[in-house]
């Protein structure tokens, strides 16, 4: 790799950000030779901040919506001018524009098939407007349009599936991965651009205002969500699940961490509930660590 | 050209973020550290420089004193001081 850094210091992303840590591993494991494309979402605006930018590569900015139709483009004119195959394309987003807003613009690309890997930063929520529930907030979050109150523990519904919808398109590559893992980010996403076709791979990234955690256990959250089986490290390629093994910590252990779970730690029934979704992961993706005999 | 474009790229360094520092500072003792990079992988501001081991820094114009080196510091090696600490015992 080269010595130039691609993703520069500079940018007015909050203290212990895990977007931005993670951005940067995955530009650095994709190389130079890329092109980015970003939609709406916290990174492109503390990345971007007019008139500086923190990317020292191709970087375009879209619309919340069609960061995926416009990544589509650049890979149709780098195919037509004959350079896809010296150029990887990425397009990244947050995931209220992956999973909510963006979603028809991205099940387009997998379904047309471009040559183009596509990076969920999944920090639970819409962070860059103040922390609004979207489709991969987790249950029982509470967030400032799912508040707590009297009959209610925050964000009723449980996460959207993202990597079984990816899988469903029948795309060669899925992934999820974690910031509290930064070298497992990079193989993934070496692996990813390695591979021909549409891959998404999506990232858990602490936000330590959203989450209200201290900014310096960013990694030691994100890692405390993969232990518990709450965010299952998984891939599918072309369909076939590999995943990390765990020896399950009781979801108690990550859900003490953050404020925004602060009110359900005296409601047992609600931190069961938190504990089937995580039992759900377990066995669903065959995460307990067998003990080897 | 239509619309805000950032012609140059990498231009971002000029944003002294180093300022929005309150607490504290990291400080880097250099000397039990194995250079095993944790804290250059894990910075979210890319602003730790260094190559071999006990000779890893931070540039103080750009950290924001997160923490997350001193965390993750396998040998303890980086400290979070109190921000201003040095100065005031030197006067």
């Amino acid at each position: 790799m080269d010595n130039k850094p691609l993703f520069i210091a500079g940018h007015t992303a909050c203290a212990g950000c895990g977007q931005s840590l993670a951005a940067r591993l995955v530009i650095e494991a994709a190389g130079a030779n890329t092109i980015v494309a970003n939609n709406t979402g916290c990174l492109e605006v503390f990345s971007t901040a007019f008139p500086e930018s923190a990317w020292n590569v191709p970087f375009i900015h879209s619309l919340f919506e069609n960061c995926a139709a416009v990544a589509s483009g650049v890979e149709a004119a780098l195919k037509f001018l004959g350079k896809k195959d010296t150029t990887n394309v990425i397009a990244q987003g947050g995931d209220g524009g992956t999973a909510d807003i963006g979603l028809q613009a991205l099940s387009g690309m997998w379904e047309r098939g471009h040559d183009i890997l596509y990076v969920c930063y999944d920090n639970e929520a819409y962070m860059n407007t103040g922390i609004q529930r979207s489709g991969l907030t987790p249950f029982a979050t509470n967030t400032t349009t799912s508040p707590i109150a009297e009959k209610s523990f925050g964000n009723p519904r449980p996460k959207k599936p993202m990597p079984e919808i990816a899988n469903a398109h029948g795309i060669p590559y899925v992934a999820t991965a974690s910031a509290g893992y930064p070298q497992d980010i990079q193989r993934k996403v070496k692996k990813a651009i390695s591979i021909k076709g549409p891959k998404y791979i999506q990232i858990h990234v602490p936000c330590p205002l959203g989450w209200r955690h201290e900014s310096a256990l960013t990694i030691d959250v994100a890692k405390l969500a993969v232990e518990t089986g709450l965010y299952p490290l998984i891939e599918y390629e072309n369909g076939k699940l590999t995943a990390r093994q765990i020896q399950p910590k009781p979801v108690e252990e990550y859900l003490k961490t953050q404020g925004r779970f602060k009110h359900i730690l005296n409601n047992p029934e609600a931190i069961k509930q938190v504990q089937e979704v995580a039992d759900r992961n377990i066995q669903k993706y065959g995460l307990r660590l067998e003990k080897s005999a | 050209m239509f619309g805000p474009l950032t012609t140059k790229p990498g231009t971002s360094k000029a944003n002294k973020t180093g300022s929005w520092r309150v607490k504290s500072r990291p400080k880097f003792l250099q000397k039990n550290c194995i250079g095993c990079k944790m804290c250059t992988v894990v910075c979210p501001e890319n602003c730790i420089v260094g190559k071999e081991k006990n000779a890893y820094y931070c540039e103080y114009f750009f950290c924001k004193g997160c923490g997350l080196c001193a965390n993750i510091c396998p040998k303890k090696d980086i400290l979070m001081i109190e921000e201003d600490k040095e100065e005031k015992e030197k006067k």
